[in-house]
């Protein structure tokens, strides 16, 4: 069966990096068969996600600034569909975890995430959301967002130039495009084997409610 | 000038022919609900997509570009995308509530919505109190907005459904006195007699001096009304995060979305019926060619084209102004908008009752 | 940098001596230390505002255990937030301080990170994933026999509309959380909670050689990066007495000055934002991007440049820089005039910001508000002109000064300030003199033992540098003064009977950057 290749205008498919995780990645959504209509709505509805992905004003340091700088006139990613950024968790699709993230941070940051709807995504901007960055040997430094959330698109750079992050954005444009809404591997289930690859003990309620509730 | 009614009233005897009279009404009344959703849905997607390359155009943007050809699927691909989101429900919520809430907000715009009329005979809901009728199922949208936020059990969801309340029931009362201003200039409540009535000038030329004062403070009370800036503070981005509905996700955010735009328009309607003369052309009394002239366009298209100006006008303002305090709002609206709308009321009276209007 | 000691039992005389009858207003900082054998203590420098003499005193005690020293909070406002970072890295109890807990790290961290003795295992501070429980505030009292009594007091009880404005919030400018009590829209307390962005910078400097810890000051308050830089730059070649060239000085006077456009611009376009001016703030960085492109053409990089370096800056200007410079300082003035129009003389600007958030003076002073917002109350306390630098003693500027201290003088005051900044690269850019444009070094470089100290007017407000070295490679204890901290403090002046919408507007012209507050 012929792979289906995500097409991002004016830029060929050869260009892009990465190009074996995505394949990977379509071999593995498509290893059961879809009949047509379903295919078609896939099609459809990973043509309307994609290209309508509106991120969380989240930013923590320095890649906030570049950030805001991609949503200004120069850069300007309304161009592509990510018009809005919305401020509240529950109304946007991506979580861009712009900065540092440090262990006071990280409960809010999981919190953030578990708030979002489906389908979300997450993309890692600069070092440090990636390894700590700079950071890396603090005391009070995560290395890493993807031990507590799953990450789709890694953006390196200290800060990521707003070209980069544009760049970034296609990525996950792209692998929004090949997933399955209707039979297939649902990200449900994925960021779930995330969760059970990195066991990490979230309580979502604050202390004090269920105390409250047990006393009921 | 072409008359709509001719359509209707030939569907009306066709579909009268084939069943009893009674199944016919039931079957022109989902046909009107189909039609006045429709079009709801399309405006509204128009409208958001003429607000995104406004704004983008005043802002040194290029605004969505790259989805379908200049960017003019780009609101397809959203609705696509809000409609499949997830909807999170909630264990302290009171779900009841918490779900009503948007249907209201766009009930209350879509009924308001059937009683514009778009051109001669093509207006849905047309009665001889058709201004009220607008006045009343407009205003149960906050109705809405202070269910959503009471139910979200949330506290900034509280505190911008709190702040709307005070400010639409606040502004609903300058709408109202200008509305009644211009009831005064042109004797009449129905909507389609009102739109009648201007065909030798439109009333913001006919009521001179106190229609214009109408006017502006229409305009101002109906930004305040739909909730945009520079008086958006029941969403208040900086401030309340998403406001009344920061709890909301998927369509449940989608309807109060939408509906904030077709209230944008909605408003803008009402302001181009009331006061540039609705579907009518522009008539110059005495140039008997130019009005000639001036009826080949249809009435639609001079309806649309007043409305999109109108909210042109006012997107350009909610992009200019930064946003007001809750304070400032009220006290522009009590200390300031109502008295002079009462004056205005007086003047107009007078100057109707003195002839004195052109 | 000469430090006296006070021993313990006279402190906290001495200390009221110094602000009574030596005037002593103004308390740059308060540098918690962990001299190991000689005992954990904290160095005060303390500078009179009218006569700009400088002062270091410090106190330490031996007893590792129940550290104790007398607090300052009630003579000096600010001292309230330094107590508590010294409390939160060493372990000093402030006897009498109101809140003593923690003011970056979570209440259930354990250990003190900046004491030489702290363990750093994994084991000891793992990454706690549940929600951190509303703390209370701690209130150690000393009785006369030395036994400390620690009483809880809640801040916030149950019946108040407790708001958390962040950490993740549109108005905080990153990752700061206030938490509020409301009446209706006034606010009536307000918390503040830093630490959500404390990367422990002066802790992985201790390990760090000089050279490597430049790479970190940029990253403290990104819009002022080359100042940040600039600071350290200087505090090292002071303490290694390395001469710069003139070159050199003309540059980075140069860059510290397009530097502080940029942050204004940025502050200028934030403001309009937070006020809901959508437009205004995309203009703010459409120019700013020009900016950029200057800066990346001389240094490669758009927001964090790593341009200073020990001894001179990284790489000669370009050719063409001079007159792009020019070309961007008549470019600019332009544009203010924009900015005037569509933000600034607007009038809903004008009624949300005037009278709004009155920082007086003395307040001011108190709280070592330095920068603009000192400035816009009255303070005049720029480090350009009380302990002139680089260039800054040879051109001709202006410091502004407004008096009334409310957001409007200080958003005005930024916009006269980046006249200001043209007017000294006016002065400068025409005359960069021929030489080196950076002195060789050393490999290794090392610092004579002793403390140094540096400062230099970042871009809001005075950034200070503090070296304590051993000789070694790396510093012993390197601090910053952050610029930030002091503009949160006074939040709480600041918000008494504001309304939510208030703290926005406050918080917008306040111009805090939240990585520099924490470190």
């Amino acid at each position: 069966m012929e792979m289906k290749k995500p097409v991002i205008k004016s830029i060929p498919y050869e260009e892009f990096k990465d190009n074996e995780t995505l394949e990977s990645l379509i071999t593995e959504l498509n290893k059961e068969r879809t009949n047509v209509v379903v295919g078609a709505l896939d099609d459809l509805i990973n043509w309307g996600r994609s290209n309508s992905l509106w991120s969380l004003t989240f930013a923590t340091s320095c890649c906030g600034i570049e950030f805001m700088s991609v949503g200004a006139a120069r850069y300007d990613f309304a161009r592509f569909g990510f018009e809005v950024t919305r401020n509240s968790p529950r109304q946007a699709d991506l979580i861009m975890v712009a900065g540092t993230i440090t262990h006071k941070m990280a409960p809010v940051l999981k919190r953030l995430y578990d708030q979002m709807a489906e389908p979300k995504y997450v993309v890692a901007v600069g070092g440090c959301a990636i390894s700590g960055g700079p950071f890396k040997s603090s005391y009070h430094v995560l290395n890493g967002v993807d031990k507590i959330i799953p990450v789709d698109v890694y953006i390196p750079g200290c800060p990521p130039r707003p070209e980069a992050i544009l760049y970034g954005m296609m990525q996950l444009q792209r692998k929004v495009k090949v997933e399955k809404f209707f039979g297939g591997v649902n990200r449900q289930q994925k960021s779930g084997d995330a969760t059970e690859d990195y066991p990490i003990i979230i309580t979502n309620v604050p202390q004090d409610i269920t105390d409250k509730e047990r006393e009921q | 000038m072409f008359d709509f009614s001719i359509i209707t009233t030939a569907i009306d005897q066709f579909l009268r022919s084939l069943m009893p009279s009674a199944m016919a009404v039931f079957l022109e009344c989902v046909l009107v609900a189909v039609c006045v959703i429709v079009a709801y849905v399309l405006l509204a997607i128009v409208m958001i997509f003429m607000e995104r390359k406004v704004c983008a155009a005043f802002q040194c943007r290029l605004g969505p570009m790259r989805v379908g050809f200049w960017g003019l699927l780009q609101v397809f691909a959203d609705v696509f995308k809000m409609i499949i989101k997830e909807i999170i429900h909630f264990k302290r919520t009171d779900n009841l509530l918490y779900n009503l809430a948007p249907y209201l907000v766009v009930l209350s715009s879509l009924l308001t919505f059937s009683c514009l009329p778009f051109a001669r005979g093509l207006e849905v809901l047309d009665f001889n109190m058709g201004i009220f009728f607008v006045m009343a199922t407009s205003s149960f949208g906050v109705l809405g907005i202070m269910l959503a936020g009471w139910s979200s059990n949330n506290k900034y969801s509280m505190i911008g459904a709190m702040r709307s309340g005070a400010q639409m029931v606040s502004y609903e009362l300058s709408i109202g006195l200008s509305m009644l201003t211009l009831v005064a200039l042109s004797g009449t409540m129905q909507l389609s007699e009102i739109v009648e009535r201007q065909a030798d000038t439109w009333f913001i030329f006919k009521g001179h001096l106190p229609a214009l004062t109408a006017f502006i403070i229409y305009l101002i009370a109906g930004n305040a009304e739909t909730n945009r800036g520079p008086f958006d503070l029941p969403e208040a981005e900086s401030e309340l995060t998403a406001g009344y509905h920061t709890e909301y996700s998927g369509m449940g955010f989608g309807f109060f979305y939408v509906a904030e735009f077709m209230n944008l328009f909605i408003v803008s309607g009402i302001a181009s019926t009331l006061f540039l003369g609705g579907w009518m052309p522009l008539h110059i009394p005495g140039l008997d060619g130019f009005n000639a002239v001036m009826d080949f366009i249809p009435g639609i298209v001079w309806f649309m084209g007043k409305t999109f100006f109108v909210i042109w006008l006012l997107m350009w303002v909610k992009w200019t102004f930064p946003r007001l305090r809750i304070d400032q709002v009220i006290t522009l609206e009590w200390k300031y908008l109502v008295p002079i709308g009462l004056i205005n009321l007086l003047i107009m009276t007078l100057c109707v009752v003195m002839g004195w209007t052109l | 940098m000469n430090i006296t000691f006070i021993p313990l039992s006279e402190f906290r005389p001495r200390m009221e001596a110094l602000r009574q009858e030596k005037g002593m207003d103004f308390l740059r900082d308060i540098i918690g230390m962990d001299w190991g054998e000689e005992g954990i203590g904290a160095i005060y420098m303390l500078e009179n505002s009218t006569t700009k003499e400088n002062i270091a005193v410090a106190t330490r005690t031996t007893d590792r255990e129940n550290t104790i020293i007398p607090t300052v909070s009630d003579i000096w406002q600010i001292a309230n937030m330094y107590e508590r970072e010294v409390f939160d890295f060493f372990g000093v109890v402030f006897s009498g301080h109101p809140f003593m807990r923690r003011l970056y790290l979570r209440n259930d961290w354990v250990g003190y990170p900046l004491r030489k003795d702290y363990d750093e295992s994994e084991a000891l501070n793992p990454v706690r994933m549940f929600s951190e429980k509303n703390e209370e505030d701690y209130l150690h009292t000393l009785s006369p026999d030395g036994t400390i009594t620690t009483t809880l007091d809640n801040s916030f009880d149950d019946k108040e509309y407790v708001i958390n404005i962040g950490p993740q919030h549109p108005a905080t400018h990153g990752v700061l959380r206030f938490r509020l009590s409301l009446e209706g829209e006034f606010i009536r307390k307000v918390d503040v909670h830093c630490g959500y962005i404390h990367r422990g910078i002066e802790k992985i400097s201790e390990k760090y050689t000089y050279p490597q810890i430049l790479a970190l000051t940029d990253r403290l308050d990104y819009l002022s990066a080359h100042q940040n830089r600039h600071a350290l730059c200087m505090c090292i070649e002071k303490a290694m007495g390395l001469e710069i060239t003139d070159r050199t000085q003309y540059i980075r006077t140069i860059m510290d000055e397009l530097q502080r456009i940029d942050s204004h611009l940025l502050f200028v376009s934030c403001a309009a934002m937070d006020l809901g001016a959508l437009t205004a703030f995309i203009y703010g960085f459409r120019d700013r991007e020009k900016l950029l492109d200057i800066f990346e053409e001389v240094t490669g990089g758009r927001l964090i440049q790593n341009y200073n370096t020990i001894g001179g800056v990284q790489a000669d200007i370009t050719s063409g820089f001079a007159g792009k410079v020019k070309e961007y300082c008549k470019y600019i003035l332009g544009k203010l005039q924009e900015y005037n129009d569509v933000f600034t003389n607007n009038t809903i600007t004008r009624k949300r910001m005037i009278d709004v958030g009155v920082l007086s003076k003395e307040d001011a002073i108190s709280y070592g508000c330095t920068g603009g917002t000192g400035r816009a109350s009255g303070w005049s306390c720029d480090v350009r002109k009380r302990h002139p630098y680089a260039l800054y003693d040879k051109v001709d500027f202006k410091e502004v000064l407004y008096s009334k201290g409310d957001c409007y003088d200080r958003l005005r005051l930024r916009i006269d300030e980046i006249k200001e900044s043209v007017k000294i690269i006016n002065q400068l850019i025409d005359n960069i003199p021929e030489g080196d444009y950076k002195v060789k070094t050393k490999p290794i470089i090392r610092i004579p033992e002793g403390s140094y100290h540096a400062a230099v007017e970042g871009s809001r407000g005075e950034f200070g540098v503090f070296i304590e070295s051993r000789g070694e490679k790396s510093p012993y204890r390197i601090k910053f003064r952050p610029m930030g901290l002091p503009l949160v403090a006074s939040m709480h002046t600041l918000l008494k009977g504001c309304k939510i919408a208030d703290l926005m507007a406050i918080g917008a012209t306040l111009d805090y950057v939240i990585p520099d507050i924490d470190r």
